[in-house]
């Protein structure tokens, strides 16, 4: 393999998935680029999950957005290729147009926790320290801002008190809410082979589904979906009740147990009724709470099914006041754990990624805080109060309020709750800029200017992940087209507000140290002598003192670093942990035990919507598949957007397993294949978040979710929205496989998948118009009358099957069936890859399988009864040594005779010795 | 046994009678004395072959099925060349042309059939033929030697076969025919329009919807003339236009005969229990057969009652068709044109020259016509014949038995 060629250098980064942050060996060489596990990061030790090991597959310029370009204002509106500076100039000016206007608020930026913690840092300064609004959220909102504003409520700080090494010192994991071995799997991996080796380990999975995750279980608890609060309200009552409570580390260093306590009693005093509200078995739910007492090292590590919830907030406090009264915090092996979901969903934390944050960990809303920040970057007007939230901001522009939208690497058409919304709320706004690595994606749809950002593979930074380790993406492929990073389209417009020396970056390590320095900036934990020297500053935990002052080729050489990286002078010391010491963040330096009632989701079922709709991942998809959906061998796992329901609520939606339903809610509507997997309980549905008008004609499942958020973080609830289930009603099934993109103009429901040569469609249509004929060549673009084009027809019956040949080659083949009973797409796809189709292989096309030579007969002798002439040797050798003979045992020759004379010669030949 | 032995009269010394003789044999070879009478001044040979010894891919020695030896080996009787002329059904003998009579006990018909010859002018010149048996072949292998140019009238079957055969020992030949598609007794029209392609690229010529008004000539046949005024030259004209039942000698017996003698499922004459008839020449349940799948099984039946075990019943045919051109691979069987309550099975692949087409009714295969891949004809036949109920692998049953074995053996398993 060229891969191991000498010539071929090997390049570190960061996988750009989830949360976990593995590291990631890059070999490039030629048009070829191999990734494998990382041996020496401290995250996966060389291990790549199936989304990781495919990146290589991700990174052509197929879809990419090459150029800025501006849409049109007159004609077709189409996008208009303009320079850099055309686009920034026009970016700037219509920024600034709508702040004179209207006010800086009236403008605003939606981000992402894929962007790099330099470009994020600097959209973050941008806005709150010189456009002067806190209109900067980000799609982290979507996934864990319930556990930042926990983290706050309990520890003064978004500090994640848990690091991955723990996961193997633990004796109980419990996980809530996360299908881990999907969503993380090097994490998931890892605990699982730690459970190997010690299978005194336990592990607990609280999860409304059944999933792979629970597979690996030794108790799942599959509670009713939004209950959390109570079970751990429960299980707080029963630490305090079995008294296994810390009472010197609760007396020392927490506050609030008393409230928290009377609720938790209150709400979820006995077990019977616990078990009951979350729809659990008594002996189940018992049997946790039990091993949770009995544990010192517990680990709950929790995810989306604890955050985007209309509770989220109280869940994550529920979960850390248990920690909290047994003291199991700040000691190896036991916290609670979030566990993100993007790659620099922390770091964007760290800079102020949020519209209710600043920036290293500072509140907007505490003037010393404010005051801090405004000296550090010297900036001219400062946001001095929150900006909209993710749900809040899209209402804003749908209301006119908030005029301008910066979109920087997310696609909130397709991931917002409400999705529809999102829609009519770009269509609205004056102005739309989206930066993004994509040129075609659901949003820039809506974009009156696009901005090509940089790939993975191209772009260079850093990012945190969910154990606060820091580490670098670094580039190992030129930038695509005119891609540029985003820190440097930010800072050019930020030049051209006149704020060039506040954004005179050249490079983002000068940003990455900036970002270093305001961690530090009048942080009285300086890490010089004390951790706390009692001084003047605010003490915040998150600190990167010890980074300041790192050139280029020292950050280039950055190796995978936990946070706080104090500049302590002996380096070689250990770094205190997390809450060692059991100093918290707060003002008075003391945790805060947060009472939580409970109250069940905001929108409940009722009878038009009786199930529950759930969201998630699938396993080998991310996001909106802008990049996933290259990959022929991550598209292949799941080709198309689902529903999985439990058997019984299926037959009374009246939906059958393989046909399609369309799922329903009060705010919108897409449409999936039924599965009956077994994994969903009564009343819930699950369908995957993946998929959009990019890969499916009616797959937004956003468009669904009801936009209730948690009251405290803005998360909205997308674990629960009431739905109906109903049949999608086609008149045909069908699929095609096409090496050229094909228009779905003849489907009333499509789905499209990437695979090796060729992009596959599903496909389902109402039109019922026997003549397939000239509609299969039409829907293929065959027009050409001579193609040699191969089909069947079963007209009656309304099957169809056309395949074009081009150059010996398979261009295109289409099934199509009233029934979705077709052929597997396995073997066909295959055919792809051949550079021949060979006889035997037309033979099986329109079958969509295989010939499967049976037993070799020969050339054909006797056509009547076709009698292979290898038959009628054994047949000789088995003692007929007539024609007659041949004919009785055989039948061959008994009709018109004409091979009766071969027959004789035969006989001759076979029965000559030797 | 019997001490004194029956006799057993066979009128036709063709396919049909002998296999009924052969059959007879193996069920009670002592039971009759038989005689057989002939027109033809040969043992009993495979008609169906002709083609092939027309074409040059086959010698006469290669076809022929009973030999004179094989008759003095069974102790039969055959007056080949002396053709039956009258039945006297009261004294129970026959008289053939020669003059000589024959007592019967049992008398088994089997005169086959005539060719057509449409009665144009110029029908009875010299050069003017059918093709039907040895002599014909002898006399079209004669003209291929002399002459150059030759017109087969009939695009059907035989016809073409003919006109193949021609054209593999040398003559230009063009085929007239009088419907707008050819075979349109077997093929459909997609099907008929390959094979007329497949012709063509051969050196044939056709001239469809060609309705022949006379033919030209002074000593012998020089051309052809049409409706429509036009005229080929030719040297050669066969027609092929078809076959009639040859029952005169029976009729003039008195036996009950419409388009052929009929015959019960017992393939005893309707007239006189003594009389049995097999072949071409019969209509049974008013089917008139001129394919050789249904001669052998009448073969079979009828023997069986001649020898007393009459337990046989004779419920018809369903007919299957393949030409035989070599390279052409075609293959045609029962109702392929099937009617507003029967379904299509199509298949297409025209740049590897296939088509298929499966005509079902009530899930059962009622039709075929298989072209450029026939391998699968004799299955589909037999699912014909057995009346299988094709629903379990319907979806694969165009593709071939190969990939239904599976869903058929199950099927069968159940």
């Amino acid at each position: 393999m060229d891969g191991s060629s000498p010539h071929s250098v090997v390049v570190k980064t960061t996988c750009p998935y989830c949360g976990t942050g593995c590291g990631v060996d890059v070999r490039v060489s030629g048009t070829t680029v191999e990734v494998s596990g990382d041996p020496v990061h401290p995250t996966n030790a060389g291990r790549l999950c199936v989304k990781g090991s495919a990146l290589g597959d991700t990174v052509g310029p197929q879809g990419r957005l090459l150029y800025p370009a501006i849409r049109r204002q007159d004609g077709d509106q189409s996008m208009e290729r303009v320079s850099w500076d055309a686009a920034l100039d026009h970016v700037a000016q219509g920024f600034r147009r709508i702040i004179e206007a209207h006010g800086p608020d009236a403008v605003a930026w939606y981000v992402s926790g894929q962007l790099l913690t330099e470009d994020y840092y600097v959209a973050n300064k941008l806005a709150k320290g010189f456009v002067g609004t806190a209109n900067i959220d980000t799609n982290s909102r979507l996934c864990m801002s319930s556990a930042v504003a926990g983290h706050k409520r309990a520890f003064g700080e978004d500090i994640v008190p848990v690091a991955y090494d723990d996961l193997e010192l633990a004796d109980l994991v419990v996980l809530v809410g996360s299908n881990t071995a999907w969503c993380h799997p090097i994490l998931f991996q890892r605990i699982v082979k730690e459970k190997e080796r010690r299978p005194e380990m336990k592990l607990v999975v609280i999860d409304p589904r059944r999933t792979a995750t629970t597979e690996m279980a030794d108790l799942h608890l599959p509670l009713r979906p939004g209950t959390d609060v109570w079970l751990f309200n429960g299980l707080l009552s029963f630490l305090h009740q079995h008294g296994v409570v810390d009472t010197a580390f609760v007396e020392d260093h927490t506050t609030g147990l008393a409230r928290a306590m009377a609720i938790a009693d209150n709400t979820a005093g006995d077990l019977r009724s616990v078990a009951a509200q979350c729809k659990l078995q008594e002996s189940a739910l018992s049997e946790f709470y039990r091993l949770f007492a009995r544990t010192d090292k517990v680990i709950t590590a929790f995810s989306m099914g604890v955050n985007q919830s209309s509770a989220g907030t109280d869940k994550v406090n529920a979960i850390i006041n248990c920690h909290l009264l047994s003291g199991r915090i700040g000691k190896p092996g036991a916290g609670p754990f979030s566990i993100t979901g993007q790659p620099n969903a922390m770091g964007g934390r760290e800079v102020g990624g949020l519209s209710n944050m600043l920036a290293a960990h500072m509140d907007i809303e505490n003037a010393q805080h404010r005051s801090l920040v405004r000296e550090f970057w010297q900036s001219p007007t400062m946001a001095d109060k929150p900006g909209l939230k993710a749900v809040d901001l899209f209402d804003a522009i749908d209301e006119g309020r908030v005029k301008a939208v910066w979109i920087m690497a997310t696609n909130p058409v397709v991931s917002m709750p409400d999705a529809d919304k999102i829609k009519r709320a770009l269509s609205r706004c004056e102005l739309v800029v989206v930066s993004d690595v994509m040129a075609q994606t659901d949003t820039t749809a809506f974009a009156h200017v696009v901005l090509p950002a940089q790939g993975w593979g191209e772009k260079s930074g850093t990012v945190t992940n969910s154990e606060r380790c820091i580490s670098r993406l670094r580039s190992f492929l030129p930038p695509i087209g005119e891609a540029r990073p985003d820190w440097w389209a930010l800072s050019e417009v930020a030049r051209r507000w006149g704020h060039a020396e506040h954004f005179a970056y050249t490079a983002e390590h000068e940003v990455f140290d900036e970002h270093c320095r305001l961690t530090a900036a009048g942080n009285r934990e300086s890490g010089v002598g004390d951790r706390d020297s009692g001084g003047e500053g605010i003490p915040r935990f998150l600190n990167l003192s010890g980074l300041v002052g790192m050139d280029k080729d020292a950050y280039d050489g950055l190796r995978p670093v936990r946070w706080p990286v104090l500049a302590i002078p002996d380096s070689r010391l250990p770094i205190p942990e997390v809450f060692s010491d059991g100093r918290f963040y707060t003002p008075d330096r003391r945790a805060r035990f947060v009472p939580t009632a409970p109250h069940m989701p905001v929108k409940l079922v009722d009878e038009d919507y009786p199930l529950v709709l759930n969201t998630g991942r699938v396993r080998d998809h991310w996001h909106t598949m802008t990049r996933t959906g290259l990959s022929p061998r991550l598209a292949s796992h799941v080709a198309e957007p689902f529903v999985d329901l439990h058997p019984q609520d299926a037959l009374l939606c009246g939906v059958r397993e393989d046909q399609l339903a369309r799922i329903s809610s009060r705010w919108g509507s897409c449409v999936a294949r039924v599965r009956l997997s077994g994994e969903m309980q009564r009343k819930s549905v699950f369908v995957p978040i993946h998929w959009n008008a990019q890969f499916a004609s009616d797959g937004r499942v956003g468009s669904l979710v009801n936009p209730v958020v948690d009251p405290v973080s803005g998360e909205p609830e997308f674990k629960h929205t009431p739905v109906r289930v109903e049949p999608f009603m086609v008149a045909w099934h069908g699929f095609a496989l096409s090496r050229d993109d094909l228009p779905m103009a003849d489907a009333a429901w499509w789905t499209r998948i990437t695979g090796s040569g060729f992009t596959r469609y599903e496909l389902a249509g109402r039109k019922q118009d026997g003549e397939w004929t000239a509609r299969a060549r039409a829907m293929l673009g065959v027009t050409d009358p001579d193609a040699d084009w191969l089909e069947y027809e079963d007209r009656s019956a309304g099957v169809y099957r056309g395949a074009l040949i081009v150059d010996d080659r398979i261009a295109a083949c289409v099934f199509v069936s009233p029934r979705p009973d077709l052929p597997s797409r396995a073997w066909l796809s295959g055919l792809f890859t051949k550079d021949r189709i060979e006889d035997v292989d037309r033979m099986g096309l329109l079958v969509g399988e295989p010939f499967e030579r049976g037993e070799d007969t020969g050339v054909t002798v006797c056509s009547c009864f076709g009698v292979g002439r290898k038959t009628i040797e054994r047949a000789i050798r088995g003692g007929c040594h007539t024609p007659k003979a041949l004919g009785a045992k055989l039948k061959c020759g008994t009709n018109c005779g004409s091979c009766v004379p071969e027959l004789k010669s035969i006989i001759a030949q076979t029965l000559v010795p030797g | 046994m019997s001490p004194i032995r029956q006799r057993l009269v066979v009128v036709g010394n063709g396919m049909a009678g002998m296999r009924t003789v052969e059959e007879l044999l193996k069920l009670d070879a002592q039971r009759f004395e038989i005689t057989v009478f002939g027109s033809e001044p040969h043992g009993n040979y495979n008609r169906i072959l002709l083609s092939p010894v027309l074409a040059g891919e086959k010698k006469l020695a290669d076809i022929m099925l009973n030999t004179r030896e094989w008759y003095a080996q069974n102790g039969i009787t055959l007056h080949a060349g002396d053709p039956v002329v009258a039945i006297d059904r009261t004294r129970r003998i026959v008289k053939s042309q020669r003059g000589q009579e024959v007592g019967y006990d049992r008398l088994l018909l089997a005169t086959g059939s005539k060719p057509f010859v449409i009665p144009v002018p110029g029908h009875q010149l010299p050069g003017v033929i059918s093709f039907r048996d040895i002599q014909d072949v002898e006399h079209m292998l004669a003209a291929a030697r002399d002459y150059k140019r030759a017109v087969v009238i009939g695009g059907g079957l035989l016809g073409l076969e003919a006109a193949n055969g021609l054209l593999r020992q040398g003559m230009e030949v063009t085929v007239v025919h009088v419907m707008d598609t050819l075979m349109e007794r077997q093929l459909d029209k997609p099907a008929a329009r390959l094979l007329r392609t497949a012709l063509e690229q051969r050196g044939m010529r056709f001239l469809l919807q060609a309705n022949t008004e006379s033919i030209l000539g002074e000593s012998r046949v020089t051309g052809i003339r049409f409706k429509d005024g036009t005229e080929v030259d030719t040297d050669l004209i066969v027609m092929a236009v078809g076959v009639r039942p040859n029952f005169d000698v029976a009729k003039a017996a008195g036996l009950h005969c419409e388009r052929a003698i009929v015959v019960d499922d017992t393939l005893q004459s309707l007239s006189d229990p003594r009389v049995y008839a097999v072949g071409e020449c019969v209509q049974h349940r008013k089917a008139v057969y001129g394919l050789v799948a249904p001669l052998w099984e009448q073969a079979a039946v009828c023997a069986a009652h001649l020898a007393g075990l009459g337990h046989q019943r004779y419920p018809g045919s369903v007919t299957s068709t393949k030409l035989k051109v070599t390279g052409i691979d075609l293959f045609s069987a029962g109702d392929f044109i099937g009617g507003p309550d029967s379904e299509d099975l199509l298949f297409r692949d025209p740049r590897r020259g296939v088509y298929k087409r499966l005509v079902l009714k009530d899930s059962r295969v009622i039709g075929a016509v298989l072209y450029g891949e026939v391998k699968d004809g004799p299955w589909y036949f037999e699912l014909m014949q057995k009346r299988v109920d094709i629903t379990p692998f319907r979806s694969r049953l165009l593709f071939g038995r190969a990939y239904c074995q599976p869903a058929s053996n199950a099927e069968q398993a159940a």
